[in-house]
């Protein structure tokens, strides 16, 4: 146990540092602007007095590295400055795209890592059959698409053609759950597609790589049904990729509603992130930037934890 | 050649017959298409006739003009960025591989914090702070996807580079360049083809997110991904208009998958 437990010491204190970087990169990025802030901001009409006493209200005046450590320190405390584009504390602008992205991504893994897990285990079972091969030809093609490619043929099967759901996820704060759930029912579903593709694919080639394996024989000689040698014997031991791989997918959930919350006009994070990348209100991409890198960072971070925990074999390993 | 081509799976076959209807279509878009690239020939959204066999967009242009142009577009550009992810890439990967040591350690830490960005979040920000030109897109996400073809080239290099011929060449006394050129590169050839398939694709379909989120391309050029976009609003009305440029994206992608299938499947001699 103490093997693990330096192990994933040491790789939390790597995540740390990556994440450290990863700010520092993320301010560092906005110095590069030809000029700086304040000249892009205010454009061809700025004076140079104007640009003067804008870059003190921004505090441009002081040195790098001053002004990093301010910046970081205030988004510590939840102080990410003032929108560009409207003067607005970008804390205001983030909090509830923040939480509705979160539902939203929250949502979709409450749908796809049971059916991806099922249909994985189902496709392991029956593997080489008509139905294997109908799941891996659909899966196959869930990949190669795009996003918004899917989301749009959802669209237009199931708001235009049978105008069961809505074809905006128009969510407002005083809506009830059930409501909310409604409005998200289609991005959510659009999202699965994609997650539970990759999910169920890795579920089953982890699953296939343990039934090669000699006490499955064994399992098999003695008779045992196969659902129960699949539900019993192999789905245990091959646990620790198939964490992974959720774990992977849900980082790539975070980031991948982006062009779903583009689609649907879903008032989220990652809706945000590309109006003020279109409009250059840097302070809020660089919020959001952060917000995203630090949630990616951390699931990758409990992907990694959660498999070494999961592997008899890596907690005996020494690294 | 020919033989292996008539033997190929039914898939490849398919995957082939898409990849070069694109590529005709890209090549030839001036020729075969009816109108200009950009110029205003009809009503908003007209349907599928003999006058616009795909119908007309948002502003009235011909799409199936736009959709040849937006090949050309589209393809050329993702196919520039992965050649130049593939050149950055491959060599910081050999030379990682052959170097060792600090090279490889200092090389793979900076890959690994790159990495540990999500993408699109990484492409977004370098737009937001540089603009969106086309030079701009092509750097960053050749950049970005170079470190995956990194990842690849430096494993498959560290396989070849413990073999007896490059310890030979090395007791020649032969230098970095020449090891990395007549060494290395031959025998990495066939995982480094199957991944310039599965990269193309990842790029592919990157730019057209990129030009969907309206910060790829920029108007009024047409690509495939900004044709969605732009469209996007005639599908509440119940007209399909943005399904084709999507659903060509899809195709594209499909089809070189495919033949990435068949290619893996080859070099892994399974098919004798």
């Amino acid at each position: 146990m103490k093997n693990v437990l330096i192990l994933i010491s040491k790789r939390s204190i790597a995540s740390l540092l990556t994440l450290f970087i990863v700010s520092v990169i993320i301010f560092i990025g906005v110095e590069l602007l030809p000029g700086d802030v304040a000249e892009t901001v205010l454009g061809q009409s700025a004076t140079p007095e104007t640009v003067e006493a804008f870059r003190k209200e921004l505090k441009l005046d002081l040195p790098p590295h001053t002004r990093y450590v301010a910046w970081l320190k205030g988004f510590v405390h939840g102080d990410f400055g003032n929108s560009l584009a409207n003067g607005r504390p970008v804390f205001e602008l983030i909090g509830w795209r923040l939480s509705n992205t979160l539902f939203l991504a929250f949502t979709t893994s409450l749908i796809a890592i049971p059916l991806a897990i099922c249909l994985g285990m189902l496709a392991a079972l029956y593997r080489n059959s008509l139905f294997d091969k109908f799941i891996s030809i659909t899966t196959l093609s869930f990949i190669s698409f795009p996003e918004f490619f899917i989301a749009y043929i959802l669209i237009a099967i199931f708001s235009v053609q049978l105008g069961i759901f809505p074809s905006l996820a128009v969510i407002e704060k005083h809506m009830s759950f059930g409501a909310k759930i409604y409005a998200i029912l289609l991005p959510s579903l659009t999202l699965t597609c994609v997650v539970t593709a990759h999910m169920m694919r890795q579920t089953r080639a982890a699953i296939i790589n343990v039934l090669a394996s000699a006490y499955i024989e064994m399992a098999e000689i003695k008779g045992i049904n196969r659902l129960r040698i699949i539900v019993h014997h192999a789905f245990p031991n091959s646990l620790s990729p198939v964490i992974n791989v959720i774990a992977v997918n849900i980082a790539y959930l975070i980031v991948g509603v982006v062009i779903v919350e583009v689609v649907f006009v879903y008032p989220g994070l990652g809706q945000l992130l590309v109006d003020s990348v279109a409009k250059r209100d840097l302070p809020v991409v660089q919020a959001s930037g952060l917000i995203f890198s630090f949630i990616f960072i951390f699931l990758n971070l409990a992907a990694d934890v959660l498999s070494m925990l999961s592997n008899p074999k890596l907690r005996q390993s020494e690294i | 050649m020919l033989r292996l081509l008539r033997q190929a799976p039914l898939s490849a076959k398919i995957g082939i017959a898409i990849v070069f209807l694109n590529i005709f279509a890209a090549i030839f878009a001036p020729i075969i298409a009816p109108y200009e690239e950009t110029s205003i020939v009809g009503d908003v959204w007209e349907v599928f006739s003999g006058k616009f066999y795909l119908g007309t967009d948002h502003i009235g242009r011909d799409l199936f003009t736009r959709m040849m142009f937006g090949a050309r577009n589209t393809i050329i550009l993702a196919f520039i960025t992965t050649f130049l992810s593939f050149l950055v890439g491959s060599t910081l990967g050999f030379i990682a591989a052959v170097k060792g040591s600090w090279t490889d350690n200092i090389l793979s830490r900076i890959i690994d914090i790159i990495m540990a960005f999500p993408t699109l979040i990484f492409a977004l920000m370098i737009l937001s702070v540089m603009g969106s030109s086309v030079p701009t897109l092509i750097f960053t996400i050749a950049i970005l996807d170079s470190t995956r073809v990194y990842r690849l080239s430096r494993a498959v290099a560290m396989d070849i580079e413990v073999m007896e011929f490059v310890e030979a060449a090395r007791l020649r006394g032969e230098g970095l360049w020449w090891l990395m050129r007549h060494e290395i590169l031959p025998n990495a050839m066939p995982p480094l083809m199957a991944e310039f398939g599965l990269r193309f694709c990842f790029v592919f379909l990157f730019i057209a997110s990129l030009s969907f989120l309206g910060l790829g391309l920029q108007p009024p050029l047409a690509d495939w991904g900004g044709m969605v976009r732009e469209n996007a609003g005639a599908i509440t009305f119940g007209i399909y208009t943005p399904l084709i440029p999507a659903g060509a994206i899809a195709l594209l992608t499909v089809g070189v998958n495919l033949i990435v299938d068949w290619f893996l499947h080859l070099s892994s001699g399974l098919h004798e």
